[in-house]
């Protein structure tokens, strides 16, 4: 399915695209992205990071560490670019998938694989990262990311001129979630409020196995003009223009001119989690298809045009060994869920049939162990 | 200070102390702003609060509620109306797979202190959809907590101390009883908001209820008394955590229960109430415990919704049948 042409009778819109799959730099009226060499640097090594978080991750639930991994490969650029373009008081609403955001909101990648190990259900502290936890009901961290907004300007951190204060939000959901009606009430209410939030689709083509066409019978990113906010359509396989639309769409929220709609057209290389087979669904020439448009070939292809010297390629790589060790390691390290202690974060006030429930179990487990011993 | 007023009024109130104690408490629902929702419960919090701290948010219950879980991420305590019970569901998803689990999931670190108020219940001639009671369906999920006021008097002071709550409380209001006045004390201090209450102590047999079926009971044990019965009264002002230390010592004596709601029976309050009894009260108990509620269908259309909610006839005749046992 090739996303240009995935909806029949309506006027394609164009991609904005600043570095093509074979690393050349374009121009672009509207878009631009102004960073040096060191910056495109530091956003190829969080593409390549990524990446390794992701196919470490992939291979530890085949090696049955973890019980299911939804994997990002192919969907580098897209979290990273608009990752990046957050400042570190903006707060992020991601879905499951978006491990490389979490890498760039300063999340222990480690962190990620409890929830897939089934150890525990969150990861880390929403406040700690600006980054709220992993969102596995389709679409509904889109209210979530509207709702923060909201409070956003009423504590009048928009607007205001300084940007030590003014503020954004960036929800992240995928094409399928556009489907969901709580993505739509989030968009609607957002223009609305005017709120200070960029909601960001990774179009990665499936919802599962179902193409976006059968999701959608217009591009996802013209939705947005029925809402009443500007929707941009971006090449989510290219970071630098992912990273400069985000940009510009989070300025304009902070500035007080509302939400925008970014639709990332990118491509969901592998499974939609380790339990899916793709194959049934689509054919290896569309895959190929893709996987010459790959994120992070393009920009190796520039920095080494740019003349990005080859130690610095063969550093990351051994920066990228030593995550996978440590993903590795850490994995193991991860500690059993004591369904005792669980009891504890039901409620932030307890209640005495929590107690009365917790005492049962403890009481139970300690006579059943005091058996074995 | 007492002064005589209506539960609308007495709920008004409450909010609006609760909002005057803490800048962060928000008001958000459909028509809660000008017009003071279709119940008049916000009148005029609007226009005194402006409209950042009372809402008018669209027409979709979804959004109320999840709006709300981002704004308690900034330290919000949003209070959203859900304008009518049958109108919860479309909110249900991020009720009770966002609002309920967000704080079990991040292990305590985030709080959602956020009440959902919900006129519930039968009894005004209403038509489909607006007269429903789906306490049950919150009650059994998991970190969220439930209660429902049954007169003026714990309608103002349950739903401030439902907005102070650092959980998040699904509050029923029984809309039948709305206009119904009561003496509120509003210095006093209030009853713990997860206690159940005896509102009318007796010897012959236990009367278990919440919400719109407290005033029931009541009316039922006074008509009781005609035939030398005394009954006892319980209000669970609580259903989720469920306060049944009363009621078990209660049932101890009397060695009768009777559970009224207008919730259908199958698997409503009354069953975990029926069980908790049983288990607690075994060797106290001289007859099964009674369940009295609405049967196992759809809300009925309003002319025949009379014989569907439980009424003193019904009560009464479950009394008689406990006792004979």
């Amino acid at each position: 399915m090739n996303p240009l042409t995935s909806h029949p009778g309506t006027p394609e819109v164009p991609l904005v695209q600043l570095l093509t799959p074979t690393g050349q730099r374009v121009e672009n009226p509207d878009h631009d992205f102004a960073g040096d060499r060191a910056e495109i640097e530091s956003l190829y090594r969080d593409l390549v990071m990524t990446r390794r978080v992701d196919t470490e991750a992939f291979a530890l639930q085949r090696h049955g560490e973890l019980g299911l991994w939804p994997p990002a490969l192919g969907q580098e650029a897209a979290q990273v670019g608009s990752a990046r373009a957050l400042r570190p008081h903006d707060f992020a609403f991601p879905s499951y998938r978006e491990h490389g955001v979490a890498w760039c909101r300063g999340v222990d990648p480690a962190q990620l694989l409890g929830v897939y190990r089934g150890s525990e259900m969150g990861g880390w502290d929403p406040a700690d990262h600006q980054l709220a936890l992993p969102n596995i009901i389709i679409g509904s961290q889109a209210l979530h990311a509207t709702g923060y907004a909201m409070g956003l300007t009423l504590e009048g951190l928009v607007g205001t001129g300084d940007p030590d204060r003014d503020s954004a939000v960036i929800a992240y959901f995928g094409d399928g979630a556009t489907s969901e009606g709580d993505v739509s009430e989030a968009l609607d209410w957002a223009a609305v409020q005017q709120a200070p939030v960029v909601f960001f689709c990774q179009n990665n083509q499936y919802a599962i196995s179902v193409p976006v066409a059968s999701q959608s019978r217009v591009p996802i990113v013209q939705r947005a003009a029925g809402f009443g906010m500007p929707g941009v359509r971006v090449d989510g396989n290219d970071v630098l223009a992912c990273r400069a639309v985000t940009e510009r769409a989070l300025q304009r929220a902070r500035d007080g001119q509302g939400p925008t709609l970014i639709e990332a057209v990118t491509y969901r290389m592998g499974p939609h989690t380790t339990s899916d087979d793709p194959t049934r669904y689509r054919g290896a020439a569309e895959v190929d298809e893709w996987r010459a448009k790959d994120p992070i070939e393009r920009v190796r292809l520039l920095l080494e045009a740019e003349g990005t010297p080859p130690e610095f390629f063969t550093d990351l790589q051994a920066e990228a060994d030593a995550l996978g060790v440590h993903l590795r390691e850490a994995c193991q390290r991860i500690a059993e869920p004591d369904l005792a202690v669980l009891f504890d974060h039901v409620f932030a006030e307890r209640t005495v049939e929590n107690d009365q429930q917790k005492a049962e179990f403890v009481a139970w487990r300690d006579a059943i162990e005091g058996s074995v011993a | 200070m007492t002064v005589r007023m209506s539960m609308v009024k007495a709920l008004n109130t409450g909010l609006r102390a609760a909002m005057e104690r803490d800048p962060k408490v928000l008001v958000m629902g459909e028509d809660v702003g000008r017009l003071g929702g279709v119940f008049r419960v916000t009148e005029g919090l609007q226009k005194d609060f402006g409209d950042g701290r009372v809402m008018d948010t669209p027409l979709a219950e979804s959004a109320i509620v999840g709006t709300a879980i981002g704004l308690t991420f900034r330290g919000f305590r949003p209070v959203v109306e859900i304008q009518f019970d049958g109108f919860v569901y479309p909110a249900y998803d991020q009720i009770v797979s966002q609002v309920a689990k967000l704080h079990f999931r991040s292990q305590g670190r985030v709080r959602m202190p956020i009440v959902i108020r919900i006129p519930f219940g039968g009894g005004i001639g209403a038509i489909e959809h607006h007269s429903e009671s789906p306490e049950a369906q919150f009650a059994m999920t998991a970190g969220l907590k439930v209660v429902s006021c049954s007169d003026p008097n714990d309608a103002h002071w349950m739903i401030q101390q439902a907005i102070a709550s650092d959980d998040p409380v699904v509050f029923m209001e029984p809309k039948r009883r709305y206009w119904e006045t009561g003496e509120v004390d509003t210095e006093s201090a209030p009853q713990g908001l997860w206690s159940s209450r005896v509102v009318r102590p007796g010897k012959d047999a236990t009367l278990i209820a919440y919400g719109p079926m407290v005033k029931t009971c009541l009316d039922s044990a006074r008509a009781a008394e005609a035939d030398g019965l005394d009954l006892e009264v319980i209000d669970l002002r609580t259903l989720s955590p469920l306060d049944l230390e009363p009621v078990f010592e209660s049932v101890r004596r009397t060695g009768h229960a009777v559970v009224v709601h207008e919730a259908s029976r199958t698997l409503g309050l009354g069953s975990e109430i029926s069980a908790r009894i049983t288990e607690e009260c075994f060797y106290s108990l001289e007859s099964p415990v009674q369940r009295v509620t609405g049967f196992d269908m759809p809300y009925p259309p309003s002319r025949a919704e009379h014989d569907f909610l439980p009424g003193l006839d019904r009560i009464l005749d479950a009394v008689d049948r406990a006792r004979a046992f």
